[in-house]
C-alpha cells in the first residue's frame, strides 16, 4: 500500500492519564482522512506527536516510509509534513504578504544568507504573488496579520501550510470559529488542494467532515473505536453512542 | 530611502567634524567622549540584534565586549614583553590582526555560552547568560599574568598601516569609520534572508518550527554574530582607552548595554547609538556634579520602562510626524 | 579531618543563606512569572536595617526584628509600586525595571549610610563556640544560622505542602491561568508572596551581617550565586532551591578552602594561590554549565 502516513501503536501518557492509547492509523496518498472524537479524546495530543512537539511513550510514526518517531519537528517538515494550528499561529507583526514570503523562503532555503536582501528574492516574491492572486486573500495582502479577521487568519494559515508543498497536511480544526459561509470557503479550499497532498483532518464540524473525508477514524478516550468510510461511520452504533448521538440531543 | 541615506551622510559628516569643533571651542574632551559613546553604541547595537530583532534577552553581553578587549590587551602584553601566548602565539600590535582575532575569540565564547543557554528560554536564559558572563569576569580576575583585578595597560594604540594612530583625532576617525561600517552591516543583516528568519522567530518560534526552521541553530548563529560585534566594540574600546580591565565585563555593564538599547528604542537600527550617546552623556554630566549619579539614572530608567514603549526613537518619530 | 568538618559546616551555613534567597526568588518567579533582579537589594535592606538597629540598641534581636520588618515593607512597596505593573509585560521590561531598582536601592543606601561598611556584634547567647567534635570548637552563631535556615526550609515545606496558600502556590507554579480562574484574590496573593520572598531575603541579610561586612553592593554579589542556585535547582522549584543551595554552598566553600593548597603541591605558591582562587570563584558557574548540559531545565524543573 502507498501510505503517506502510518501510525502504529502510538501511546502517550501524562502522569496517570493515557491521552493516546495504542492508536494505529494510515493515510493514503491523495486521501483526506478525518479524525473525530469528543473533546478530550486525544486528537490534539495525537497531532502534536505527529508534528514532534510531543514524544510518544510507545509506538511508531512513519512518513512516506521513513521512521520519524524521534525526529525533531523541523526535520519532519523537511520530509514533507505541514500543519495548521487549532489556535491560529502566525507572525502577527507582519503583513499577509510577508507571512507568506517567509513561509516560501523557509522552503526555498538560503536562510543563513546574511548579505542578500530578502526583499529582492524574485523566486520568493513571484510565488507569493501567484498564491495571492489565486486566493480570496489577495486584496488583503498588505494588511498586518494582527488586523485580520479570524476567518482570514485561518485562510492564511492554510495558504502558508500549502506553500510548503507538504506530502501530508495536518489540519487541527480548520473550521473552528468560522461562520457558515467561511466554512464553505474553507471546504472548497481544502477540496481544491486535495490533489496536491494527503490530509489528516481533525474537526468537530460533522458536515465538513462528511463533505471532505474519504475515511474517518473515531477516537474516544485516546482509543480508536471505529474506522471506515463516511457511511460506515454514520451507521456504526458504537460511534452513535459515544459521539454522534450527543449531537442529536 | 533617499531621505535615509541623506540623514546618515549628514550624521556621519557631523560626527567626523567633532575633532575640529572640539579644537575650535577648546573642549578637547569632546572627541574622547563622542568616541567612547560610538563604541558603546556599537556594543549596544550588537546586543540589539539579538534582543530587539531576535527577542533573546541576553544579560551577559558585556562578557563578549570584555573578551574582545582582552584579546587586544593580551596580544599587546606579549608583543611588549616579547613572549608568546601559551608559548605558541606571538603577540602583536597590528590592528589588522588584533581586531579580527578579538572578533573571532568573542565569537567562540558566544558559541559556547549560546549553546548552553539557548536550549532554554525566558527567565532561565536571562539568568544563565548572566551567570556565564560572571564566570568570565572571575576568570579574568584570576589571570594574574594579565593584571588580575587591575587589568592590562596597553601603552600604545595598535598600529594601522599608513596612519598615525598615536594621534587621538586619527584614532577617533578610525573608530567612527568602524561604527559607520558596523551600522551598515547591521542594516544589511536585518534585511537579509537570515534577518527575516530571526524576526520570524521573535514573533512566533513555534510557527517557524512548523515551517521547517530549526530555530535553535538560527538563534545560535544570531547569538554568535552578536557576540562578535560586541567583541569588535571591546577591542576598539581597549585601543581607544589603552586599557583593558575586568570591569569591562562586569554584569552591571551588561545592564548598561540593555539600558542603552531600551532608551534608544528596541529593534531599531539607530536607537542603540542614540541610547548610548544619551546614557553616556547623562552619566558623565551627572558624575561631574554628584557621585550619586546612579540614583537619577535608576529613576530615569524606571520611569522610561514603566511609562513608555519604544524608547527615544519612538519619541523622535512622534515629533517628526510619524516618519521613519 | 577537623578542618574538613569545619569547612563543611561553613559550606552548610553559606548554603542555607543561598537557599533563603533562592527560595524567595524561585517562588516569586513560579507564581508571578517575573524575574526580580532586585532580590539582592532586599537582602541588603535587611542587613542594613538589622545592623543599624542592633548598633543603636545594642541588641541583635532588635536588629533581627528590624531587618525582617524593613525588608518585608520594602518588598511590599516594590510589589505595589513597580512589580504590579510588570506582570503582564515581557521579561525585558522586568529585567530593566528591577535593574533600575538595584541602582536606586544601592545609591539610596550610600546616601543614608555612606560607603563605610557597618560592623555588628554577635548576640550574647551565641558569642561563644561549641565543641562539636573533640578538638573542633565551632562558633555557635554559625550553628544558629544553620538551624534557622533548616527551620525555614521545614516551615516552607509545611506551608507549601499542607496549607491552602501552599496549594495555590503549587497550582500557580504549574498553571498560572488556573489560579486566576479559581477566583482567588490574586493581587493579595501576589503581594503576600512577594513580601514573603523579601522577608526571607531580609532574614538572610540579617543572619549574614555579623559574619560578613554590611556594605553597599553586598546584594549584587550574592544575587548572582543565587541565580545559579535557582537555575540548577529548576526555576520555580523550592525543593530544587534547597538542594542546589546546600550543594553549591558546600562546593563553593570547599573549593575556596582547599583548592589553592592542593594546587600548591604542583606549582609555585603565588600562582597556585591566584589560580586556585580564580577557579574556585568560577566553580559554581562551571557546575551550572555541566548540569545544564545534562538537564537543560535544571534538576527539579516543573513540568511544561
Amino acid at each position: 500500500m502507498n501510505h503517506v502516513l502510518e501510525i502504529a501503536g502510538l501511546t502517550k501518557t501524562f502522569g496517570g492519564l493515557t491521552a493516546t492509547d495504542n492508536v494505529s492509523l494510515t493515510v493514503n496518498a491523495g486521501e483526506i482522512h478525518a479524525l473525530i472524537g469528543p473533546n478530550g479524546a486525544g486528537k490534539s495530543t495525537l497531532i502534536n506527536q505527529i508534528c514532534g512537539e510531543l514524544m510518544p511513550n510507545a509506538g511508531h510514526i512513519h512518513l512516506a516510509g521513513r521512521d520519524i518517531t524521534r525526529l525533531p519537528p523541523a526535520e519532519r517538515v523537511a520530509l514533507g509534513l505541514g500543519r495548521t494550528f487549532q489556535i491560529t499561529s502566525l507572525l502577527d507583526d507582519m503583513t499577509v504578504r510577508e507571512n507568506l514570503a517567509l513561509a516560501v523562503q523557509a522552503r526555498e532555503g538560503g536562510n543563513f544568507r546574511i548579505f542578500d536582501r530578502a526583499a529582492n528574492r524574485a523566486e520568493v516574491w513571484d510565488e507569493v504573488a501567484e498564491i495571492l492572486a489565486a486566493s480570496a486573500l489577495g486584496p488583503r495582502a498588505g494588511v498586518t496579520v494582527a488586523d485580520l479577521a479570524h476567518g482570514e487568519k485561518k485562510q492564511l494559515e492554510l495558504l502558508m501550510a500549502l506553500s510548503q508543498r507538504p506530502r501530508l497536511l495536518l489540519l487541527d480544526e480548520p473550521m473552528a470559529g468560522l461562520g457558515h459561509l467561511e466554512s464553505q470557503q474553507m471546504i472548497d479550499a481544502l477540496l481544491a488542494a486535495r490533489g496536491d497532498c494527503a490530509m489528516l483532518l481533525v474537526e468537530h464540524d460533522m458536515d465538513a467532515v462528511f463533505a471532505l473525508a474519504d475515511r474517518v477514524t473515531v477516537l474516544v478516550y485516546g482509543r480508536v473505536i471505529a474506522a471506515g468510510n463516511a457511511d460506515e461511520i454514520r451507521a456504526n452504533p458504537a460511534v452513535r453512542d459515544a459521539y454522534l448521538g450527543e449531537e442529536d440531543t | 530611502m533617499k531621505r535615509e541615506y541623506l540623514i546618515l551622510a549628514t550624521v556621519f559628516l557631523l560626527l567626523a567634524l567633532v575633532p575640529f569643533l572640539a579644537a575650535a571651542t577648546g573642549q578637547t574632551s569632546w572627541t574622547r567622549l563622542v568616541g567612547q559613546a560610538l563604541i558603546y553604541g556599537m556594543a549596544a547595537a550588537s546586543l540589539n540584534f539579538i534582543l530587539g530583532y531576535g527577542g533573546m534577552i541576553s544579560f551577559g553581553h558585556a562578557a563578549f565586549f570584555g573578551i574582545g578587549g582582552y584579546v587586544v590587551g593580551i596580544m599587546y602584553h606579549h608583543f611588549d614583553a616579547g613572549t608568546s601566548f601559551l608559548g605558541v602565539i606571538p603577540g602583536t600590535d597590528q590592528m589588522l590582526i588584533t581586531l579580527p582575532a578579538a572578533v573571532l575569540v568573542a565569537g567562540l565564547a558566544a558559541a559556547l555560552v549560546g549553546a548552553m543557554s539557548l536550549r532554554t528560554g525566558g527567565v532561565q536564559f536571562i539568568m544563565i547568560t548572566l551567570a556565564f558572563a560572571q564566570m568570565f569576569f572571575f576568570l579574568f580576575i584570576s589571570l594574574k599574568t594579565y593584571g588580575g583585578e587591575d587589568g592590562i595597560m596597553v601603552r600604545r594604540t595598535n598600529a594601522l598601516p599608513g596612519l598615525d594612530m598615536r594621534n587621538r583625532d586619527t584614532l577617533y576617525w578610525v573608530v567612527l569609520c568602524f561604527a559607520a561600517a558596523y551600522y551598515l552591516f547591521l542594516r544589511r543583516l536585518v534585511q537579509s534572508s537570515f534577518g527575516q528568519i530571526i524576526a520570524g522567530i521573535r514573533q512566533n518560534e513555534r510557527r517557524m518550527a512548523s515551517m521547517g526552521i530549526s530555530t535553535f541553530r538560527y538563534k545560535l548563529y544570531a547569538f554568535i554574530l552578536s557576540g562578535m560585534g560586541a567583541g569588535l566594540a571591546g577591542a576598539l574600546m581597549v585601543n581607544f582607552l589603552r586599557f583593558a580591565s575586568p570591569d569591562m565585563m562586569h554584569w552591571t555593564r551588561s545592564g548598561e548595554f540593555m539600558i542603552m538599547v531600551i532608551l534608544g528604542g528596541v529593534g531599531t537600527l539607530a536607537g542603540p547609538f542614540i541610547g548610548a550617546g544619551v546614557l553616556f552623556t547623562v552619566e558623565t554630566t551627572l558624575a561631574r556634579y554628584t557621585e550619586h549619579w546612579m540614583l537619577p539614572v535608576g529613576i530615569l530608567l524606571l520611569v522610561v520602562v514603566l511609562t513608555s514603549k519604544g524608547g527615544l526613537m519612538a519619541l523622535i518619530r512622534k515629533l517628526t510626524g510619524g516618519q521613519k | 579531618m577537623i578542618l574538613l568538618i569545619e569547612q563543611l559546616l561553613n559550606g552548610l551555613q553559606y548554603g542555607v543563606t543561598l537557599f533563603l534567597l533562592a527560595a524567595g526568588l524561585t517562588l516569586i518567579f513560579g507564581i508571578m512569572g517575573v524575574i526580580n533582579l532586585a532580590h539582592g537589594a532586599l537582602y541588603m535592606v535587611g542587613a542594613f536595617a538589622g545592623a543599624w538597629v542592633s548598633i543603636q540598641t545594642g541588641s541583635f534581636w532588635a536588629g533581627l526584628l528590624a531587618g525582617l520588618v524593613a525588608s518585608a515593607i520594602a518588598g511590599v512597596l516594590v510589589e505595589l509600586g513597580v512589580m504590579r505593573r510588570l506582570y503582564a509585560r515581557d521579561h525585558l521590561d522586568q529585567v530593566l525595571a528591577t535593574f533600575a531598582l538595584i541602582l536606586i536601592f544601592n545609591q539610596s543606601t550610600v546616601l543614608i549610610f555612606g560607603r563605610q561598611p557597618l560592623f555588628t556584634s554577635l548576640p550574647e547567647m551565641f558569642s561563644g563556640s561549641v565543641e562539636i567534635v573533640p578538638g573542633l570548637p565551632y562558633p555557635s552563631y554559625r550553628l544558629f544560622v544553620i538551624a534557622v535556615g533548616l527551620a525555614v526550609a521545614f516551615g516552607l515545606y509545611l506551608l507549601i505542602n499542607k496549607t491552602r496558600i501552599g496549594m495555590l502556590v503549587r497550582a500557580g507554579a504549574s498553571n498560572r491561568q488556573m489560579v486566576r480562574a479559581l477566583g482567588v484574590n490574586i493581587g493579595g496573593l501576589y503581594t503576600a508572596v512577594f513580601g514573603l520572598g523579601a522577608l526571607l531575603a531580609g532574614l538572610a541579610g540579617v543572619m549574614a551581617s555579623p559574619i560578613m561586612s554590611v556594605q553597599v553592593g553586598m546584594g549584587d554579589e550574592i544575587i548572582l550565586a543565587t541565580f545559579v542556585v535557582v537555575v540548577i535547582g529548576g526555576v520555580g522549584s523550592v525543593k530544587g532551591a534547597f538542594v542546589a543551595g546546600i550543594v553549591l554552598g558546600m562546593c563553593d566553600t570547599m573549593l575556596r578552602a582547599f583548592l589553592p593548597g592542593l594546587l600548591q603541591q604542583v606549582m609555585p605558591g603565588s600562582e597556585a594561590q591566584a589560580l586556585g582562587v580564580g577557579i574556585s570563584s568560577m566553580g559554581i558557574y562551571l557546575m551550572m554549565a555541566i548540569i545544564l548540559l545534562v538537564r537543560p531545565r535544571g534538576l527539579f524543573a516543573a513540568q511544561g
